[in-house]
């Protein structure tokens, strides 16, 4: 075998069958497949990721700078003009990218850890614990939740804190709801009745029988929760009780520039400005619907070949 | 005379889905109730001035029953709420005592009405025209039509409320100044200049509905025409629309039912949003300006005052859905 490379091993060819794929190249393969509708989400949703990450740099000027001219048109200096106390707005849009989405981040993932653990503790404890806390979402969902937070933020008052808390507590509700019901079905498995038997504490049952076969779920629901708190947030702030200035922020932007739109007739660009940051609120939540809606696809084991 | 035993099962069903309705709205008007002894204890003094004497203090923390426990005061509050009385607002107040605040039911029972005028509008458009679009797409499904339609379905859903909105107004309010922009309606107008008035804010809020109620219809129509029933139909040569008409809207209407209810209730909190960018007269704009101000007791009015339109609007999905089950109508 040494002295000719070129002879048929059936050995190594068998063998390499058995190699199994990286988890690089499943995701090649996944990416390879993934339709148009899906590529449009994650380069859009990287090109905003990136943006936020980077705004310090990306942006011409601080957020809070004020320049002398207030609602100056737009030109070389200031690309999209200035707003109604002379800031300029693109650097307003490039950092309302890191304010807003990270707000928005924040709210959902302390949603999450509420919701999902409360989930899978009522659907391990089916008795008690799980009657009181499904009879209090119950309650809590039949108020619309931009009524109560308004109501919220009107007692503890809006700071971004207090913003988070009380919007990750409201949405943590619809997690919940979702978290039981996936994880209803995996507790009634064998294996957890045998880590139970083994005498693996609450914690550790979460954490590692049940957490990782309600994930794909879970991934799903928390792009389009990122989506439904994005746009909370933004309706919030553009009823200016979410995130208060000098914050830049878009929903507030909208709300600052909205007098222009009455001179769109004169200037066209003038009458865009305000469209602007309602326009990167409104791209965002359609990216991350198709990215969602693409994953849900691949995960679901549905195939489009049937 | 219904005797015990022999009651209808739907009536039965009914019953129970509006006694739990009824726990639930308790449980709200608890919650809204707590709200108010959730403020933090210096609040006389946020809501007279720095330079409120004791005696007004002490006589504002009396009005509002803090002397009493808890439970007293919400029975009383409930009590008053059910007579329409949602007790008197914080603004308006001074530190020397002299109050020319007004009773909240004043403030409220206008602008629920303008409220009302425009989600009622709003319904009218929307429903009928969410129902055409849903039944034409199933009917012509995967065409060209069913494609567009669809798409921008699909748009309007992802897309805030307020960016609609403007872009309604950069059309047609700015760039082609055929509507006015502004919604500030009063009860001396006529109703066609009312209805020019809310012609934009009615026009976003059915864009924000429309797509949901549509979508659920199409889906509703589409499951039903894959029955085989809805086969046997066609090929004993019944025309398109009497299939779509005597076979399959009959059971489709539960579903399609639930979410017109369910979309309505929607409307409720886009109603907020909406009236804010028109400067609209409504309940959406008195609870912002209340939340704004800190004005407890408006806020207090106008939450209930969403919450128990939501909660009835569900029930009556939730009623709709069991009355039109043909199932439950006729049982073995």
């Amino acid at each position: 075998m040494n002295n000719n490379s070129q002879a048929y091993s059936a050995t190594a060819e068998v063998a390499s069958v058995r190699l199994r794929r990286s988890r690089w190249d499943r995701a090649r393969v996944t990416l390879g497949k993934a339709p148009r509708s899906a590529w449009f989400g994650m380069i859009v949703f990287a090109i905003y990721l990136f943006i936020a990450l980077f705004a310090p740099w990306l942006a011409p000027f601080d957020e809070t700078q004020v320049f002398v001219t207030p609602f100056a048109s737009w030109d070389a200096t200031h690309w999209f003009g200035t707003d109604q106390i002379g800031r300029d707005v693109l650097s307003r849009l490039i950092y309302g990218a890191r304010n807003t989405m990270g707000i928005a981040l924040a709210t959902t993932l302390l949603s999450f850890a509420i919701g999902g653990s409360l989930g899978i503790m009522a659907a391990i404890n089916r008795r008690l614990l799980d009657q009181i806390l499904s009879r209090s979402v119950d309650v809590l969902m039949a108020i619309p939740s931009l009524i109560f937070s308004l109501m919220l933020l009107s007692i503890f008052g809006s700071s971004i804190p207090n913003l988070i808390i009380i919007i990750a507590v409201l949405d943590s509700t619809r997690v919940f709801r979702l978290t039981r019901a996936v994880a209803i079905n995996v507790v009634v498995m064998d294996y957890v009745e045998a880590a139970r038997l083994r005498g693996d504490g609450l914690w550790w049952i979460m954490r590692h029988e049940i957490l990782p076969n309600i994930t794909p779920p879970l991934i799903a629901e928390f792009g389009l929760r990122f989506c439904f708190v994005f746009l909370t947030i933004a309706a919030l702030s553009f009823l200016g009780l979410g995130i208060q200035p000098p914050t830049a922020d878009w929903g507030s932007m909208v709300r600052e520039n909205a007098n222009l739109i009455q001179f769109a007739q004169f200037d066209i660009k003038a009458g865009l400005t305000p469209l602007l940051p309602a326009g990167a609120i409104a791209l965002l939540t359609i990216a991350v619907n198709f990215i969602v809606d693409w994953f849900l696809h691949q995960t679901s084991g549905l195939r489009d070949d049937h | 005379m219904l005797k015990r035993g022999n009651v209808h099962p739907v009536l039965a069903t009914v019953l129970k889905r509006l006694g739990l309705g009824l726990f639930t709205w308790l449980m709200v008007s608890v919650i809204i109730f707590a709200s108010i002894t959730m403020l933090p204890g210096d609040f006389t003094e946020a809501v007279l001035g720095q330079a409120a004497t004791k005696e007004t203090i002490v006589a504002f923390r009396k009005e509002l029953g803090l002397d009493q426990p808890a439970i007293v005061r919400y029975g009383e509050w409930l009590l008053g709420v059910a007579q329409g009385d949602f007790g008197t607002s914080f603004s308006g107040r001074a530190a020397s005592g002299q109050d020319r605040s007004r009773l909240v039911m004043d403030l409220v029972a206008p602008r629920l009405q303008n409220t009302l005028f425009l989600a009622g509008i709003t319904a009218i458009i929307a429903v009928p025209l969410a129902l055409f679009l849903g039944l034409t797409t199933a009917l012509y499904r995967n065409s060209l039509y069913d494609r567009i339609v669809n798409a921008v379905a699909l748009t309007t859903i992802s897309m805030p409320e307020f960016f609609l909105a403007y872009i309604l107004i950069l059309l047609l309010a700015s760039l082609w100044p055929i509507l006015p922009s502004l919604a500030n309606v009063n009860t001396e107008m006529a109703l066609p200049e009312r209805l020019i008035r809310i012609a934009l804010p009615a026009m976003s809020l059915t864009l924000v509905i429309i797509a949901h109620m549509m979508r659920m219809t199409r889906a509703a129509v589409i499951n039903l025409l894959a029955l085989p029933y809805v086969e046997m139909a066609r090929l004993k040569g019944a025309t398109r629309t009497a299939v779509i008409m005597k076979h399959v809207l009959p059971n489709a209407w539960a579903p399609i039912a639930t979410v017109i209810a369910f979309n309505l209730a929607y409307l409720v909190v886009g109603v907020v949003v909406v009236e804010v960018v028109f400067v609209y007269p409504g309940i959406g704009q008195l609870m912002v300006d209340a939340v704004t101000s800190r004005d407890i007791p408006v806020v207090q009015a106008c939450a209930l005052i969403f919450a128990v339109t939501y909660i009835l609007l569900n029930l009556i999905a939730d009623i709709i859905g069991i009355i039109t089950n043909p199932r439950l109508l006729h049982p073995r």
